[in-house]
């Protein structure tokens, strides 16, 4: 290591600032002034602190509660369904992929990941456009394996259309999982394998018992990262739904909740104060979430150093 | 010893899932930019069919383009994507380098300060960075976009270069030193060189979501001089909903750049995402 004898080794300084200023002012400051915004509100025209009350407003005053304990439920179906179903999957895929010697695993590597590339927007809209009845599309498809029936227009039933818009950020992000858990697949040293496979375990259950605890670390990280995610999702339900996240609501989550209550939609005027409030929710829920992460799950999962 | 080889039968059912799975991964993009070249009865008679030479109609993309400003978007959002990974890429590399390279007291403190913003969102500051851009008279400029994004590109980019930097032998910058070249030259004429690969990455990786952003545009520069692709399909398409050939040519034009780009770059996207399990 360079240990320099000059006093002072501005170039560091000139090294370190610009990034530091674009990052201070642009996301740091604005996070800051945003928590302490929440604590503040619009008393007689004037901007006045007024403690904990936005939180209780919140939480408790009949205008905004039902509306915000909606939000925080469905987004934690929403995060619960990418649990259940893209991360599985997404695990599937990798262990699938990373046989050695398949054909055309590249190809495949590529075709599953391509989704993710595509803007939420092209892909709510291209969703839209396959589901709605008008086109018929999918009623054809279920025709094909004699389902027809249970066809219905998903996406405008307060009952069905959470799990639908969920469903499709499924299958737009399942290439996250799928490449991750791939890498520590492949990351797997031989001798490990070999060994399992000179005790006679191969198959299924090599992959229970050996690879399974392997790839832990990489489960928790996708775990994260889909949290961090689904808690500041925003712009498939905005495009498939609208603002309002209809229908009536159903698929309403804590980031378009965000948009209409500090940017305000139609009739409703955007409110600072209160959109701050949210923020501030979000990111103690976020925090929460990396803290669990890095303090409980990451510690605790045995690392294997090869 | 030989790794012990599947069956045919596994194998063959390997195969069938996955290129199931591709199937729904792939159909739904490709059923767009199908139909997006057939004239409306073929849409809704044989949605499934390829274009025949009568079917064949580019009607959507003569009138997306005499409607919405398209080649306009796209310049917005390649201007605000190119010019914000070059600041996160420049500005990250060498705030990585000062990380890298020196003791300061304050280093581990100022990488952990940096690193903040891998997990937080920047979105949630949206109601004060909305504020500030007001106040700095940015709303509706792409000035504004581009500040948003290479703050949101800084963090991830300094964490992944500064593992890079590490790996640069500090030999070969001692012997830069000795020949009296300064701290400045060290770094832009033997480490940025040594470190273009793990750049292409991080440029590959950042670029992704700022050119699918829609939540910023929408915020701070919804203004029409100001639309990125995205959003300017989001409106445009919101607008069009019944006029079936416009919006499946809309989203053909909103898909073909990224998938170009996409199949270009896939290899080096997927190796930087693997860390370099996949060669």
């Amino acid at each position: 290591m360079q240990i320099s004898a000059r006093p002072r080794r501005w170039h560091i300084l000139v090294f370190l600032l610009p990034a530091f200023i674009v990052y201070s002012a642009v996301m740091i400051l604005p996070l800051i002034e945003t928590l302490r915004l929440s604590l503040f509100n619009t008393v007689d025209g004037q901007s006045t602190f007024v403690g904990l009350a936005n939180f209780q407003v919140l939480f408790g005053d009949e205008r905004w509660a039902a509306d915000f304990w909606r939000a925080l439920k469905n987004n934690f179906i929403f995060f619960t369904i990418h649990m259940l179903v893209q991360n599985p999957l997404g695990i599937a895929l990798a262990a699938m992929l990373s046989i050695p010697k398949l054909r055309l695993a590249a190809f495949y590597r590529t075709a599953i990941f391509m989704p993710t590339v595509l803007s939420f927007v092209i892909v709510g809209f291209i969703w839209k456009l396959i589901l709605s009845p008008i086109w018929g599309i999918t009623p054809f498809f279920m025709d094909l394996v004699g389902l027809k029936a249970f066809f219905g227009p998903w996406l405008g039933k307060p009952g069905s259309a959470l799990i639908t818009v969920s469903l499709i950020s499924v299958w737009q992000n399942v290439g996250i999982p799928m490449m991750l858990i791939y890498a520590a697949l492949l990351n797997i040293p031989d001798e490990v394998i070999e060994a399992a496979e000179c005790d006679g375990i191969t198959g299924w259950s090599q992959f229970w018992k050996i690879k399974l605890p392997l790839i832990l670390p990489a489960i928790g990280m996708v775990s994260i990262l889909t949290f961090v995610g689904n808690f500041n999702a925003f712009d498939l339900i905005y495009t498939v739904q609208g603002a309002l996240a209809g229908p009536d609501g159903a698929t309403d989550i804590l980031g378009t909740l965000l948009y209409r209550t500090f940017f305000g939609f139609q009739l409703q005027l955007g409110d600072r104060s209160m959109g701050a409030t949210i923020a501030t929710v979000m990111f103690l829920i976020i925090l929460a979430g990396v803290s669990l992460y890095l303090f409980g799950i990451q510690r605790r999962v045995r690392r294997y150093q090869f | 010893m030989s790794k012990a080889r599947i069956s045919p039968l596994r194998s063959g059912f390997v195969h069938l899932a996955l290129a199931a799975y591709t199937v729904v991964a792939l159909f739904p993009v490709v059923l767009t930019i199908v139909n997006s070249l057939k004239d409306k009865n073929a849409i809704f008679r044989t949605p499934l069919a390829l274009p025949t030479a009568e079917t064949f109609s580019l009607i959507g993309y003569t009138t997306v383009l005499k409607q919405g400003d398209f080649i306009g978007y796209f310049q917005n959002s390649l201007i605000v994507t190119v010019v914000s990974i070059f600041f996160a890429l420049l500005f990250g590399a060498m705030a990585a380098f000062a990380l890298s390279e020196y003791r300061f007291r304050g280093n581990t403190l100022l990488g952990l300060y940096l690193a903040i913003g891998i997990m937080i969102p920047i979105r949630l500051g949206t109601v004060a960075i909305l504020q500030g851009m007001v106040a700095a008279g940015l709303v509706n400029t792409l000035t504004a976009l581009i500040l948003v994004y290479t703050a949101q590109g800084l963090p991830l980019a300094i964490f992944i270069l500064s593992e890079f930097m590490r790996t640069v032998s500090d030999d070969l910058k001692n012997a830069g030193r000795i020949d009296g070249l300064s701290e400045y030259a060290i770094f832009f004429r033997l480490v940025l060189p040594l470190v273009r690969p793990a750049m292409a990455t991080v440029a590959v990786f950042t670029m992704i979501p700022i050119w699918n952003d829609l939540w910023f545009p929408l915020i701070l520069a919804p203004g029409e001089a100001t639309k990125t692709v995205t959003l300017g399909s989001q409106v445009f398409i919101g607008q069009f909903v019944t006029n079936w050939n416009a919006v499946l040519a809309a989203l053909s034009l909103a898909i073909f750049p990224v998938l170009i780009l996409y199949v270009i770059f896939s290899r080096q996207l997927i190796r930087g995402i693997t860390a370099g399990a996949v060669k």
